[in-house]
């Protein structure tokens, strides 16, 4: 019972010296954000990295996101007589919460997970020691960029997943099952609020931004500096970045969108 | 030349970001459709304006034409007045019929504009006179109830 009560003990503490921990990395790396915004070429470096590396995934799951939302809404939609309400069903899922949501997660895998095997590398290897050794600042030269790259390419990449879904639901919708193409962009249109929907789709996606960026550089800067703890750095940054986002956004939906009607 | 070749690709990611933001703008958001103050204006009465809210389409002929700018109940009258913003491109006549439909059998209310044959438009801040209230699915029921029981206390007379 005593041994239950330690372990429990231990894991609490464990637990929230890691939070303690997180929080003041994420206040180290705020304060020296500014620094990294000067080195604009090692920002368009992991712009690259995490961004433009991300488009081909981001593109083709936003189209076949859309085309699937196309095939299923018709199916719902036409029962009730409205399957010109299609195109407004397609928008304003895509918009408000799969085009944030989805493109985050993959952000994660695709690129989160990579930032944090790189530093968690540079960290075995002691590359960031070595930096150290040479008065250069590791957080403001190998982790604030990759913050700030992560935070500059979510929102981009969301907007692209979505105008992709909205083609792809076009396809399918207009050019496969026929719905008019009139009806399709019209009832969109009267729907979708520039600054209602789409506008608090791209703060949601900033706000992932953050999130996603913040985990996977902490997951890595502060992995065990062993081949285990790379490889576990990199799966709690994909699981906890994945809940998170999760989490938020329910949250930002309920502040947004609530009590709106 | 490695270097410029990245920025190239990064270039090209942010144009494409912006043009995709441009298109959720243009062509699935109504940024530019007539919502600011593009557009003359137009009142109409209602006895009962149902689901109808602000901000839903005003359509003729099933073109959307406008959107309802606000609603206001008349402490005189009890009637609510809706203010109906009104694209410059489309003019009605006078005696045209406002009326609150439904789209679909659940969709959403919106206002039906049904023109008349007189030769003079409608201006900016006039009223529309022929207005048809919303369907009130209540009424109904209680009046085809109300109907049934006199129909049958008549026969029993």
């Amino acid at each position: 019972m005593l041994d239950l009560l330690e372990r429990l003990g231990a894991f609490t503490l464990s637990v929230l010296a890691r939070l303690g921990l997180a929080t003041l990395f994420f206040g180290t790396v705020f304060a020296r954000t500014a620094q990294g915004v000067k080195r604009g070429a090692l920002l368009v470096r992991e712009v690259h990295f995490s961004g433009v590396r991300s488009l081909a995934i981001i593109l083709v799951s936003g189209l076949f996101v859309g085309m699937v939302l196309a095939v299923q809404g018709y199916e719902v939609l036409q029962r009730f007589g409205s399957a010109d309400a299609l195109g407004s069903l397609v928008a304003l899922s895509l918009v408000r919460e799969l085009g944030p949501v989805v493109t985050a997660l993959l952000f994660a895998g695709r690129a989160g997970s990579a930032v944090t095997a790189e530093i968690g590398l540079m960290r075995a290897t002691e590359q960031l020691a070595a930096m150290d050794m040479m008065a250069v600042d590791p957080i403001s030269r190998v982790v604030v960029p990759r913050f700030l790259g992560a935070l500059a390419s979510l929102p981009i990449l969301a907007v692209i997943f979505s105008s992709a879904g909205v083609i792809g639901a076009y396809l399918v919708g207009v050019e496969l099952i026929g719905i008019d193409a009139g009806a399709f962009w019209s009832q969109m249109r009267a729907s979708v609020d520039f600054r209602l929907d789409v506008l608090n789709g791209l703060f949601k996606a900033v706000v992932f931004g953050v999130a996603v960026g913040l985990i996977s550089v902490f997951e890595g800067y502060h992995a065990a500096p062993t081949a285990e703890g790379v490889s576990s750095a990199t799966t709690r940054t994909v699981v906890i970045s994945s809940l998170s986002v999760l989490t938020l956004d329910f949250i930002l939906t309920v502040l947004m969108f609530r009590g709106l009607n | 030349m490695n270097r410029s070749k990245t920025n190239v690709a990064v270039g090209v990611f942010v144009a494409l970001g912006i043009v995709a933001l441009v298109f959720m703008a243009l062509k699935v958001g109504n940024l530019v459709s007539f919502d600011s103050a593009e557009g003359y204006r137009l009142e109409a009465r209602f006895d009962n304006i149902g689901g109808l809210r602000v901000r839903a389409p005003i359509k003729s002929a099933g073109v959307v034409v406008g959107r309802v700018e606000a609603i206001h109940l008349d402490g005189a009258t009890y009637e609510a007045v809706a203010q109906l913003r009104i694209h410059p491109e489309y003019r009605f006549s006078t005696d045209t019929i406002a009326a609150i439909v439904t789209s679909g059998l659940l969709g959403e209310q919106y206002l039906s504009l049904d023109a008349g044959g007189d030769s003079l438009y409608l201006k900016d801040g006039e009223r529309i006179i022929k207005t048809q209230s919303a369907m009130v699915l209540e009424k109904l029921i209680g009046q085809f109830l109300y109907n049934k029981a006199a129909e049958s206390s008549g026969d029993k007379k």
